[in-house]
């Protein structure tokens, strides 16, 4: 769960929502719905306090494969 | 006075005389040379026709206008700076010399310079590679894909030293972070640029047929900062319009220039102004986001509100599940923990208990009035019952005289003579009171 990109817990989310609102569910898998909902929940909101930029450079190693190594951002600076 | 016809015609008799014969070669080296001073650094302008380019890179045509025609040549030198085609038709202004071909005794116009009349050369090539791309439809808007939304990974062509990569940074660091960019760093403006930025985007595209699905890149931006129209100008070449065509990744394309398209910009799938307003296309607000995922807190409570409701009698069974999940639930964060308790609220057992005890005080209640009900209903009937029940009270017939009669110890009542035999003990039950007897003869 904590690998989750935000985007992704969030469409899971709406779609549980969804589930939820069709109203065909049992009790049982109602609240696990409801359960598993307001986890991702809490997921997407850490996720946007938290979330920490990534920034690579596309290369190519000695073998001709590609690699991403990181960007060094202090270079960018004039 | 010598008429001048004459003297005209005297000396050229005179001259005759001593008359000096040119070689073809010397007197076209003369005009050579009279053409060649008399029309050096000129600008000539007129229409061009025949237009003939030879595989050794040089142009040949003719420049003429309504009264005249004037051979030219462009040598492949000079050719392969001129950015537009050159096509019957086109009115143009050339620069250079007129020279002498002498194996064919012809002159022509060598041309240094040559522009198209009216407009710039760079203008005019990317009015005609823009007719070409867009009769092949490669500006066509069904070829367009669709932007990802709130795409995780991102890949941007341009220079690690412009000023583009620093403004995707800057609209980074207002929005959302969770988001993966990924840099191809190419030149975007002077000799290689074009194929520079052709190739990174088509590396990206070679880069995902490898990688992993969640290491995918989903969309590009394509771009630089501003500049002038030639510093822009690796954006209007054909390889990289094709290159961003022939894409699976949508491209964004985003030249600082604001007025003027570019090809880039016309074949890719979405035009952004400026590398900024391209990452904020898919870079979305913080803020947006926070009141997305509240509406769809709402929702998820609603709709769950929604579903107790309707389930009403399997409630007992979830508070006991919800008993059981609370810890859990103390975890949450105060969204989460406000909807949890307001769930648990519509089940709490201290509001259902008094509504069932209510109920079942209202059950008993009814059964209570209905049986008196049906007392009363059928009591005349229930009176006749007991009257019936009472005649075949055996101690009433006993009052009218008859008795019972038991052998003991048993004390089986005695139907048949023949069941009891001369001293054994009998007792005869009467209405009041009872006889102990011995047998003393059976008949």
């Amino acid at each position: 769960m904590a690998e989750i990109k935000f985007e992704e817990a969030l469409k899971k989310l709406e779609k549980i929502v969804e589930d939820l609102e069709k109203g065909d569910l049992s009790l049982d898998e109602g609240l696990k719905k409801y359960q598993e909902g307001i986890e991702l929940a809490r997921v997407c909101s850490q996720k946007l306090d938290s979330a920490k930029k990534k920034i690579d450079v596309l290369a190519k190693n000695k073998k001709g494969e590609f690699e991403l190594k990181p960007l060094d951002e202090s270079k960018l600076e004039e | 006075m010598t008429d001048p016809a004459e003297d005209l015609f005297m000396s050229a008799a005179q001259k005759n005389k001593g008359r000096q014969i040119y070689t073809v070669s010397q007197v076209t080296h003369d005009i050579q040379l009279l053409l060649g001073e008399t029309f050096s650094g000129i600008w000539v302008e007129g229409e061009l026709s025949n237009v003939r380019p030879a595989s050794s890179g040089h142009y040949y045509f003719s420049l003429k206008d309504e009264s005249a025609l004037l051979s030219g040549v462009l040598f492949s030198r000079t050719a392969a700076g001129v950015k537009f085609k050159l096509e019957d038709g086109l009115k143009v202004v050339c620069f250079g010399n007129i020279d002498v071909y002498p194996p064919r005794g012809q002159y022509q116009l060598i041309i240094e310079k040559i522009e198209p009349k009216g407009m710039g050369g760079l203008q005019l090539a990317l009015e005609q590679l823009k007719a070409r791309l867009e009769k092949e439809g490669l500006f066509a808007a069904e070829h367009k894909r669709p932007i990802p939304y709130l795409p995780a990974r991102i890949g941007v062509v341009t220079s690690l030293t412009g000023a583009a990569i620093k403004d995707i940074f800057k609209v980074l660091e207002r929005r959302f972070k969770d988001v993966h960019i990924v840099v191809a760093a190419v030149k975007v403006q002077g000799e290689g640029a074009r194929e520079e930025i052709a190739r990174a985007i088509e590396d990206f595209n070679l880069f995902n047929r490898t990688a992993p699905v969640q290491e995918r890149i989903e969309v590009l931006i394509v771009g630089r900062g501003g500049g002038s129209m030639e510093d822009l100008w690796a954006f209007n070449e054909e390889c990289v319009a094709r290159a961003i065509y022939a894409s699976a990744i949508p491209v964004i394309s985003a030249v600082g220039h604001e007025r003027d398209w570019t090809i880039a910009d016309l074949v890719a799938d979405l035009r952004a102004p400026t590398p900024s307003a391209a990452a904020e296309v898919v870079i979305p607000l913080k803020e947006d986001l926070e009141s997305r995922l509240t509406h769809v807190l709402q929702r998820l409570r609603a709709a769950f509100a929604d579903a107790l409701e309707y389930r009403k009698k399997d409630l007992l069974e979830l508070v006991h599940r919800l008993r059981l999940s609370i810890e859990h639930l103390w975890e949450l964060d105060g969204h989460a923990f406000a909807a949890a308790q307001a769930a648990l609220q519509r089940v709490n057992p201290a509001v259902l208990i008094p509504e069932y005890k209510d109920k079942l005080i209202d059950l008993a209640r009814q059964i209570y009035v209905r049986m008196d009900q049906y007392i009363r209903l059928h009591g005349a009937e229930f009176s006749g019952v007991t009257e019936k029940l009472s005649s075949l009270n055996p101690l009433n017939i006993l009052s009218r005289g008859y008795s019972v009669t038991f052998k003991l110890p048993a004390a089986t009542i005695i139907k048949d003579a023949e069941s009891v035999a001369p001293g054994e003990t009998i007792k005869t039950q009467l209405h009041k009171g009872s006889i102990i007897s011995t047998v003393t003869q059976v008949q």
